[in-house]
C-alpha cells in the first residue's frame, strides 16, 4: 500500500458527455444513429504537419513512424461528405452550443463571449480531417465537493470521433458513424488527491450534466479521461475510462507505476546511465538461431502461417520486408527488465508496450526478454546464442522481437528510446485502461502545440441576453436537490441513483401536482422500481397521467401501498388503462366478506409445511399465504393480529 | 508598414490601445467574472464586429473577449509572428532528372506556426525538401515563385507569363515542369497551357490539393510526390492534370489539359477527363498508361511557345428564355468573341436569332459546345442547328466550353480573319476535339443502382 499524500499523488479529469442533439455537429447527418454495417470504404494516412521550428512534435513523430493504414468505413444513413473529409463544415450546430453553454452554466463556469472553433490534431486516424474541432465555451467554474471546491478549468464544445473496428500491425479500421456527434468535455483542475476522490468527482460530474436531461445517456454516451501523476512525475492521461467504478484501481495503478519508475530512473542514474548516449543498444537478425526452436512462433513457416490465417496482406495490415527475429543487446541493463512498474508488471511490459504500438508487432506475447525467458526445451541453448551472437557480458539484458524485417528494426530503436525516457522519470503518455485495472501503452501525449484555428468556420458570438435566457431554464443543481431529499430524509445512494437515471424529475412533478409524500416517492422510484425494472417490467414506459393516478389513491387510500407491485405490474402491463380500472378489476381495496373464518385453516397447513414448532417461523409462512389474497384488501398488520390470536389459540 | 492592429478597428482598437498592447503581445487579461485569459492577441477578421478580442490561450484555444467584459489587460511581452520556416538543403543527386516547378499562388506545402496558429506557406526546394521530404528520392527539384494570386486571379498577363516561364526552363533543360495551381481554375489553365506550349519535348504537369497542406489528411503531399515523379519519369510530353483518382490515397490520374474539368466542390477526386479516359493512372511506384494515342518524351523536340491572348471573349451559358439584350450588350462592349454553352446538341431559342445574326455581321466570332459536357455539338441534326449554322455559328464538336473560351482567346490573339479563326478553332492542336467518344468515356455511376452499390462496396471511393 502506498500513502498518496506522502507520494504526492494528483489527478484531474476530462469528462466527455454527448449532447443529445438530433443532428450533428457540423453536418446534418443524424446524431446518435449507430449503425454495424458498412456501404462504402475509404482508405487514408495521416501526414504530420511541422511545428514552425521545423519539427515534428513527439506524437506526431510517432504516428507517422507507425505509418498506419487507416481504412474508415462508411454508412449512407449516417454519414455524408463531411465526415469523410471531402466536404467543409457547414455552420456550427447552434443547438449543440446552447445545450454547451448550459452545461457550463450548471457546472459554474463563465461563458465566453465569442467562441472560436479551433482544429486539435489526432494522427491516430480517429478523425478523417487528422484534427477535432473543438472550441470553449465556459471557463472558471467550480462544484462543491467533499466540503471544499472542485474547479472546472474549461469546458469545450467538439465533435466526437470515430468507433475503432480493429487494429491489427499497419492497419486500423474506424466506423465513422459516431464521428461528428456534439459532445462537451469539462476539464477539471488537478484537485484530486485519492483514487476515492477520482471516482466520486466522475460520478458529480456525470450528476450535473445529466441533470438537464439534453444529455445523451447508455453506453459510450459519456467517457472520461483521468490524468494522474505522482511528485517529481509526469502527468498520464488514463483515456477512455467508461466507469466512474474503474477509476480507483486505475488511479492507484498509475501512482504505484510512476513510484517504481521514478525509483528506476534513481536506479539507472545511480549505475551511470546520465544521458541518452549511454544507452547502448545493438541489435542482430537472429532468425537462424531459432529456425528450429519449440517456440514455434519464431519460426518463419508458423510466421507466414499465422499471416495467412489471420489474412494480413502486404500494404495494408502487414509491414515490410521478410520475417525476422530480432535479438536487442541492453548493455549493462541487466535486471531491469523485471523491474517493478504497475501492480504484478515489470519494465519488460512498458517496452511491450512501445514495440506492440509504434513498431506494429503484435503478436502475442509480443516480446521475449532474458529475465523471464520461457521454459522449453532448448531454452537454454538458444538464449546462450542469441548472447553470444551479440557479444552480451552478464551485465547485460536481450529482448527478443520478430516480424517484417522493417518493423523490428523500428521495434529496436523504441526499446532504445523508451530506456532514454526511462532515464529522465515519466514520459507523458496516453494509457488505455483494462477492467483488470491496468493500463498499457497507447500513444505519447501530445502537447499544447497541435492547436490552430479553424479557418473553416466563423466564430459564434454569445450575447449576454443568451446565456441569461439559457440559465432561466435550467434544472435545480444536483446538490440543492441533493439537500432537498435529504431534508425529507432519503439516503444517498436513493439520491443518486434518482439524479442519473432520471426519476428525480418525476418524483419532483409527482410532489408538485399531486401533493405527493417526497420521502414515499422517492422509495417507490428510487429503490422499488429498481428490483422491477431489473426483473424486466416496462417501468419506464408508463406515462406521468398513470403515475399521477396512482399517486393520488395511494394518498386516499394508504391501504393500497400494501399491493404496489401489482398494481404497477398490471399498469406496466398496460400503461394505457387507468389505474383505477386496474385497482377495480382486482378488486383492492374491498375488505373480503368472511376472510377471518379461513385464517385458522391457514395457520393448520403453515404448521404441517413449517417442519418445526418455532412460532416465528409458522407465522411467517401463514402470513404469506394469507397475504397473497388480501394484501391490498386488509392491512397486513390486521391480518398478523389475526394470525396470531389463531396461533395462540391452538397452543 | 504593418499594422499592429491587425483587423482590429472602432471600439476593439481602442481597448487594445488603452491597454497599450498589440496583435502578437502575451498577455494575461482578465474579465469581469474574474476569469483570466493568459496568451497571445491574434489578428481579427476584418469582416468581424469591432467588439470583441481574440486570444490564443496558452492550451492552444482560441476565445473572444467582449471588450464590455474586459476588467484588466497586461502585456507580458511581444513576440514578432514567425512567418517564415528554416530551410534544409535539397540534397542533389546527380543521376535523377531535373524538375522545375513553378508556384503561381496556391499553397501545395506548408507548415504551422503552433503559437499563433498561422499557416505558413512551403516553396523553396528547402522549404519543401522539410514538408516532403520524398521529393528528394525522385528529381532534383528547381523552384520559382512566378506570382501569388489565387486560382480564381489567372488572367492573360498570367497566362502569358507561365507559358514564358515555361519555355525558359525547358530551353534551360528540365527534364519535366511541375506546376502548383490553385484547384479552382486549374482546368482553365491547363487548357490555356495546351494552346500557349505546344510540341514540348517533355511533361507539363499542373498539380494542387483539395485539402490544405496543413492539415493531416491534406492531399497536396501525395499530389506533388505523383506530379514531381511523372514530371521526371513519365512518358508523355503533354499540359496534363494530375490529381486524385479516388478520394482514398491510392493514386492519381493524369488528364489531358483540354479535357479535364474540377467536377465537386470540395471533393478530393474532384478532377475528371470528359468525354475520354484519363492519360495515365500515377502512383509511388508506377505508371500505368491508359491511353494510346499521345505525344511522348523526346528531348530533342523544340517547344514552341506561342503567348498570343484576347481576353474579349466569354461565354454564354444559354437558358431558357435569354433575352437577345444580353448579346446587344456584348456587341457594344466591343467582345470579339463569343463561346455558346448551347443546350441539347448545341441550340438557343429563336428570339436570339436576329441579336446573333447582328452580332456575327459586326465580327464577332461565335462558336457553338454544349452545356451537358458530355457528347458533341450536332447543329445538323436538327431544323435549329441548321438554322444557327446559317446564321454563322460555328460547332465545336465535343469541345469542352471552358476549353473553347482559353482557344478562342488565343486564337483572337492571332487573327482576326473569320475564316481563320473557325479553321483553327475546328482543328485540333491538343485533342480539344476528338473524332471518337470512347464508351467508357462517359460514365457516372448513379447511386443506389443494385450494380453500383455493389462496386462502391468493394472498392475503394
Ligand atoms: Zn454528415
Amino acid at each position: 500500500m502506498i500513502d498518496y499524500a506522502e507520494v504526492g499523488l494528483i489527478a484531474g479529469l476530462e469528462v466527455h458527455q454527448q449532447l443529445l442533439t438530433p443532428t450533428k455537429m457540423f453536418c446534418r447527418c443524424p446524431a446518435g444513429h449507430y449503425t454495424d454495417a458498412h456501404d462504402g470504404a475509404v482508405l487514408r494516412h495521416m501526414r504530420p504537419t511541422l511545428s514552425e521550428l521545423g519539427e515534428y512534435d513527439g506524437c506526431a513523430l510517432m504516428e507517422f513512424k507507425t505509418r498506419k493504414n487507416i481504412i474508415y468505413l462508411l454508412h449512407e444513413e449516417n454519414v455524408c461528405t463531411y465526415e469523410m473529409d471531402d466536404t467543409p463544415p457547414f455552420l456550427v450546430n447552434q443547438e449543440a452550443v446552447n445545450i454547451a453553454i448550459e452545461q457550463c452554466l450548471m457546472l459554474g463556469c463563465d461563458i465566453v463571449d465569442e467562441v472560436h472553433i479551433a482544429r486539435k490534431q489526432y494522427l491516430d486516424g480517429s478523425i478523417p480531417t487528422g484534427f477535432q474541432r473543438t472550441a470553449i465555451v465556459g471557463v472558471n467554474g467550480r462544484l462543491p465537493f467533499r466540503g471544499r471546491e472542485l474547479t472546472i478549468t474549461q469546458v469545450s464544445v467538439e465533435e466526437d470521433s470515430c468507433r475503432e473496428v480493429s487494429d491489427k500491425g499497419h492497419l486500423i479500421v474506424w466506423r465513422t458513424d459516431r464521428l461528428g456527434m456534439p459532445l462537451i468535455e469539462t476539464v477539471t483542475g488537478a484537485d484530486l488527491r485519492t483514487p476515492d476522490e477520482v471516482e466520486e468527482a466522475i460520478l458529480l460530474i456525470g450528476r450535473v450534466c445529466r441533470s438537464t436531461r439534453h444529455v445523451r445517456t447508455g453506453l459510450g454516451a459519456s467517457r472520461q479521461d483521468v490524468n494522474v501523476s505522482v511528485r517529481g512525475g509526469r502527468r498520464v492521461e488514463i483515456k477512455g475510462v467508461p466507469k466512474a467504478g474503474w477509476a480507483p484501481r486505475l488511479v492507484h495503478g498509475e501512482a504505484v507505476r510512476q513510484v517504481n519508475l521514478l525509483k528506476l530512473r534513481d536506479d539507472l542514474l545511480a549505475r551511470g546511465f546520465t544521458e541518452a548516449s549511454s544507452i547502448g543498444v545493438a541489435s542482430a537478425d537472429v532468425t537462424d538461431v531459432f529456425a528450429t526452436s519449440e517456440l514455434s512462433f519464431l519460426r518463419q513457416e508458423k510466421w507466414e502461417r499465422w499471416i495467412k490465417e489471420q489474412g494480413r496482406r502486404p500494404g495494408f495490415e502487414l509491414g515490410a520486408g521478410p520475417f525476422c527475429v530480432r535479438a536487442v543487446r541492453l548493455r549493462g541493463l541487466a535486471g531491469t527488465l523485471s523491474w517493478p512498474t504497475q501492480p504484478e508488471q515489470t519494465f519488460a511490459s512498458e517496452l511491450a508496450g512501445r514495440v506492440r504500438v509504434i513498431a506494429g508487432l503484435d503478436q502475442r506475447p509480443i516480446m521475449l526478454q532474458s529475465e523471464k525467458w520461457p521454459d522449453y526445451r532448448g531454452a537454454i541453448q538458444e538464449l546462450r546464442k542469441v548472447r553470444a551472437r551479440l557479444h552480451c557480458e552478464s551485465a547485460d539484458a536481450v529482448v527478443v522481437i520478430w516480424g517484417p524485417e522493417e518493423d523490428t528494426v523500428t521495434a529496436a530503436n523504441e526499446v532504445r528510446l523508451r530506456y532514454i525516457d526511462a532515464i529522465r522519470g515519466i514520459p507523458n503518455e496516453t494509457r488505455q485502461p483494462f477492467p483488470d485495472g491496468t493500463t498499457d501503452f497507447e500513444r505519447i501525449l501530445p502537447g499544447p502545440d497541435r492547436m490552430y484555428p479553424d479557418t473553416d468556420s466563423p466564430p459564434t458570438r454569445v450575447t449576454r441576453e443568451r446565456v441569461e435566457h439559457l440559465r432561466a431554464g435550467l434544472p435545480e443543481p444536483p446538490w440543492v436537490r441533493e439537500e432537498r431529499y435529504a431534508g425529507a430524509g432519503v439516503a444517498l445512494p436513493v439520491i443518486h441513483y434518482l439524479i442519473r437515471r432520471g426519476g428525480a424529475d418525476m418524483v419532483d412533478r409527482l410532489v408538485r401536482e399531486t401533493g405527493a409524500d417526497l420521502k414515499k416517492t422517492c422509495f417507490l422510484f428510487g429503490e422499488k422500481l429498481v428490483y422491477l425494472r431489473r426483473a424486466g417490467v416496462p417501468v419506464d414506459a408508463i406515462p406521468f397521467e398513470r403515475w399521477a393516478e396512482l399517486s393520488r389513491l395511494l394518498t386516499e387510500i394508504p391501504l393500497l401501498r400494501e399491493a404496489w407491485e401489482l398494481i404497477v405490474r398490471r399498469v406496466a402491463a398496460t400503461p394505457a388503462g387507468s389505474v383505477s380500472d386496474v385497482v377495480a378489476g382486482q378488486g383492492l381495496g374491498l375488505e373480503p366478506s368472511g376472510w377471518r373464518t379461513r385464517i385458522p385453516g391457514i395457520v393448520e397447513r403453515a404448521e404441517s409445511r413449517a417442519y418445526s414448532s418455532d412460532r416465528d417461523r409458522i407465522f411467517r409462512i401463514a402470513l404469506g399465504d394469507a397475504m397473497g389474497a388480501l394484501r391490498g384488501r386488509v392491512p397486513a398488520a390486521e391480518v398478523g393480529a389475526e394470525l396470531r390470536r389463531a396461533l395462540e389459540e391452538r397452543s | 508598414m504593418q499594422d499592429e492592429m491587425k483587423g482590429y478597428r472602432g471600439l476593439a482598437r481602442a481597448k487594445l490601445e488603452e491597454h497599450g498592447v498589440k496583435v502578437w503581445s502575451e498577455v494575461r487579461a482578465v474579465n469581469d467574472a474574474g476569469s483570466v485569459f493568459e496568451g497571445v492577441i491574434l489578428p481579427r477578421s476584418e469582416t468581424l464586429d469591432d467588439e470583441h478580442i481574440v486570444i490564443k490561450m496558452r492550451n492552444g484555444y482560441n476565445v473572444g473577449i467582449h471588450i464590455r467584459r474586459v476588467a484588466s489587460i497586461t502585456s507580458l511581452g511581444y513576440k514578432e509572428a514567425i512567418y517564415k520556416i528554416p530551410e534544409r538543403e535539397f540534397p542533389v543527386r546527380p543521376n535523377l532528372p531535373k524538375v522545375t516547378l513553378l508556384g503561381t499562388g496556391g499553397t501545395i506545402a506548408s507548415r504551422l506556426d503552433y503559437r499563433t496558429g498561422a499557416v505558413i506557406p512551403a516553396f523553396t526546394p528547402g522549404e519543401l525538401y522539410g514538408a516532403v521530404p520524398e521529393l528528394a528520392d525522385i528529381c532534383n527539384l528547381t523552384t520559382k515563385k512566378l506570382f501569388g494570386v489565387f486560382s480564381e486571379n489567372m488572367a492573360k498577363e498570367q497566362y502569358v507569363a507561365l507559358a514564358r516561364a515555361i519555355g525558359d526552363e525547358i530551353e534551360a533543360g528540365a527534364d519535366g515542369i511541375v506546376i502548383g495551381h490553385g484547384t479552382d481554375t486549374m482546368g482553365h489553365t491547363a487548357a490555356i497551357l495546351s494552346f500557349m506550349v505546344q510540341q514540348s519535348p517533355v511533361p507539363i504537369v499542373l498539380v494542387g490539393s483539395q485539402r490544405s497542406s496543413d492539415r493531416p489528411s491534406s492531399d497536396a503531399a501525395l499530389n506533388l510526390i505523383h506530379a514531381a515523379r511523372f514530371a521526371a519519369f513519365g512518358d508523355i510530353a503533354e499540359v496534363m492534370i494530375c490529381m486524385f483518382g479516388p478520394t482514398s490515397d491510392r493514386y492519381g490520374l493524369l488528364h489531358r489539359g483540354t479535357r479535364c474539368r474540377k467536377m465537386h466542390s470540395s471533393y478530393r477526386s474532384t478532377f475528371r477527363s470528359i468525354g475520354d479516359i484519363p492519360l495515365a493512372i500515377v502512383s509511388r511506384e508506377s505508371f500505368n498508361y491508359l491511353h494510346k494515342d499521345y505525344t511522348r518524351r523526346d528531348r530533342s523536340r523544340r517547344v514552341k511557345v506561342d503567348p498570343a491572348y484576347d481576353d474579349r471573349v466569354t461565354i454564354l451559358y444559354y437558358y431558357p428564355g435569354m433575352r437577345a439584350d444580353l448579346v446587344e450588350a456584348l456587341v457594344e462592349k466591343r467582345y470579339r468573341g463569343i463561346v455558346i454553352a448551347g443546350t441539347g446538341l448545341g441550340h438557343v431559342n429563336k428570339p436570339l436569332y436576329p441579336a446573333l445574326k447582328r452580332a456575327i455581321e459586326s465580327g464577332v466570332h461565335v462558336v457553338m459546345t454544349v452545356q451537358t459536357l458530355w457528347g458533341y455539338a450536332q447543329m445538323y441534326v436538327y431544323d435549329t442547328g441548321r438554322d444557327l449554322m446559317d446564321l454563322g455559328i460555328v460547332p465545336l464538336d465535343n469541345m469542352l466550353p471552358e476549353t473553347a473560351l482559353m482557344k478562342l482567346s488565343w486564337v483572337l490573339g492571332h487573327t482576326d480573319d473569320h475564316e481563320e479563326v473557325m479553321r483553327i478553332m475546328r482543328d485540333p492542336i491538343a485533342h480539344e476535339i476528338t473524332a471518337r467518344e470512347p464508351h467508357n468515356g462517359y460514365l457516372i455511376m448513379q447511386g443506389g443502382l443494385p450494380e453500383t452499390e455493389e462496386y462502391i462496396a468493394t472498392h475503394w471511393k
